[in-house]
């Protein structure tokens, strides 16, 4: 696969060392070009990229709330469909609490109303950039902010939101999850998803050095485990069909990827088994 | 046209902030032992690493994650 060259996110931006966001809006623009137009809720990635009075972004973008970026998103498509401008792209970069919290009902309604949008989400599992407040994306036994752990918690009570799976249950032509770990498979889908001529979803997950814990060079070692551990599954959705895109040869224990990050040490064996019994539950209904 | 809002017309303009003065350790590559599979090119958070494997230190903020991910051990971090 020929990767191009050119960069539309241009350095200089206040991500932490080691950012897992960058790295996956790098590449996603790599491959959707210069005849972009972005679009992106409050987040990590928005607030990294443009202090005022600077820019990171080199395609058009908008910053809007954390809640209406995929209505932003419809208005933008509809406005370019009315001037005959049918070959320029549009995406929205949200992360997962702009996706599976906040912004849930305007991604919603544009998938229903059919525009031909790119929604990626960069799910890092968390508000990052308020201080690590969970999420609905936040995974079960995880430490946050706002789900200590300590003698009467073991951290996130509750499972990760499907919202991948909530996507395909709006019937759009395409639904994939990605990881930045896997650069390829990521541009591939994200090729996939411009050539759709209905709305497309790709839900990107990337570690985060700081929520997370692990030292900065680790980035993408911690969401190659995810993968080869089955605690991120790697699948497309295309005009309904599902199809895994990546299957690990042979899946590695969950506790390989949990003992790696500070917001998953505190747990009990317990729950370590817990997250293993769930992670095999959900590998045999996928057949990995 | 009529800015309405903040609007940035400069695009790419944080190339401004010279973000390599956050580092404490810098990544330098052994080009003998390169082998060209771009991993540090597609890894890098701060697309500061081109395709000939040139690092920008203008930028580079010593995350190490393209030391991590050389798959022949071809960049080294060292202090600076």
């Amino acid at each position: 696969m020929e990767i191009p060259e050119q960069e539309f996110l241009a350095a200089g931006h206040r991500g932490c060392a080691g950012c897992g966001a960058t790295i996956g809006a790098r590449l996603a623009l790599k491959m959707l070009g210069e005849n972009t137009v972005a679009v992106s809720a409050t987040g990590c990635l928005e607030v990294i990229t443009t202090p005022y009075p600077e820019t990171s972004w080199k395609v058009p973008w908008i910053h809007v709330a954390f809640e209406n970026s995929a209505a932003v998103a419809s208005g933008v498509e509809r406005a370019l469909k009315s001037q005959g401008k049918d070959d320029v792209n549009v995406v929205v970069f949200a992360g997962d609490g702009g996706t599976a919290d906040i912004g849930l009902q305007s991604l919603s309604g544009a998938m229903e109303r059919g525009h031909r949008i790119i929604y990626i989400c960069y799910d890092n599992e968390a508000y990052m950039n308020t201080g690590v407040q969970r999420s609905g994306a936040t995974p079960y036994g995880a430490s946050t902010t706002t789900s200590p752990h300590g003698k009467e918690s073991f951290g996130e009570d509750k499972p990760k939101k499907n919202i991948p799976m909530i996507m395909a249950a709006h019937g759009v032509p395409y639904v994939a999850t990605a990881s930045i770990s896997y650069p390829e498979d990521f541009m591939k889908k994200v090729k996939k998803a411009a050539e759709m001529e209905g709305p497309a979803y790709i839900h990107l997950h990337q570690p985060c050095t700081t929520g997370w814990g692990y030292d900065p060079s680790k980035t993408i070692e911690m969401g190659r485990l995810a993968v080869d551990t089955g605690a991120w599954i790697l699948y497309e959705i295309v005009d309904g069909e599902f199809k895994v895109t990546y299957r690990p040869l042979q899946r590695k224990p969950v506790n390989e990827y949990l003992n790696a990050q500070k917001r998953f040490k505190h747990l009990a064996d317990e729950e370590k088994e817990k997250i293993q019994n769930y992670v095999n539950q959900v590998c045999a209904e996928l057949k990995i | 046209m009529t800015a309405v809002g903040a609007t940035v017309k400069e695009p790419g303009s944080s190339v401004k902030n010279k973000t390599g003065s956050w580092r404490t350790f810098k990544p330098v590559l052994d080009k003998d032992k390169c082998i060209d599979c771009e991993n540090c090119f597609l890894f890098c958070p701060e697309g500061c690493i081109t395709k000939e494997n040139e690092i920008d230190y203008d930028y580079c903020k010593g995350c190490g994650i393209c030391a991590e991910e050389c798959p022949v051990k071809a960049i080294k971090m060292e202090r600076g």
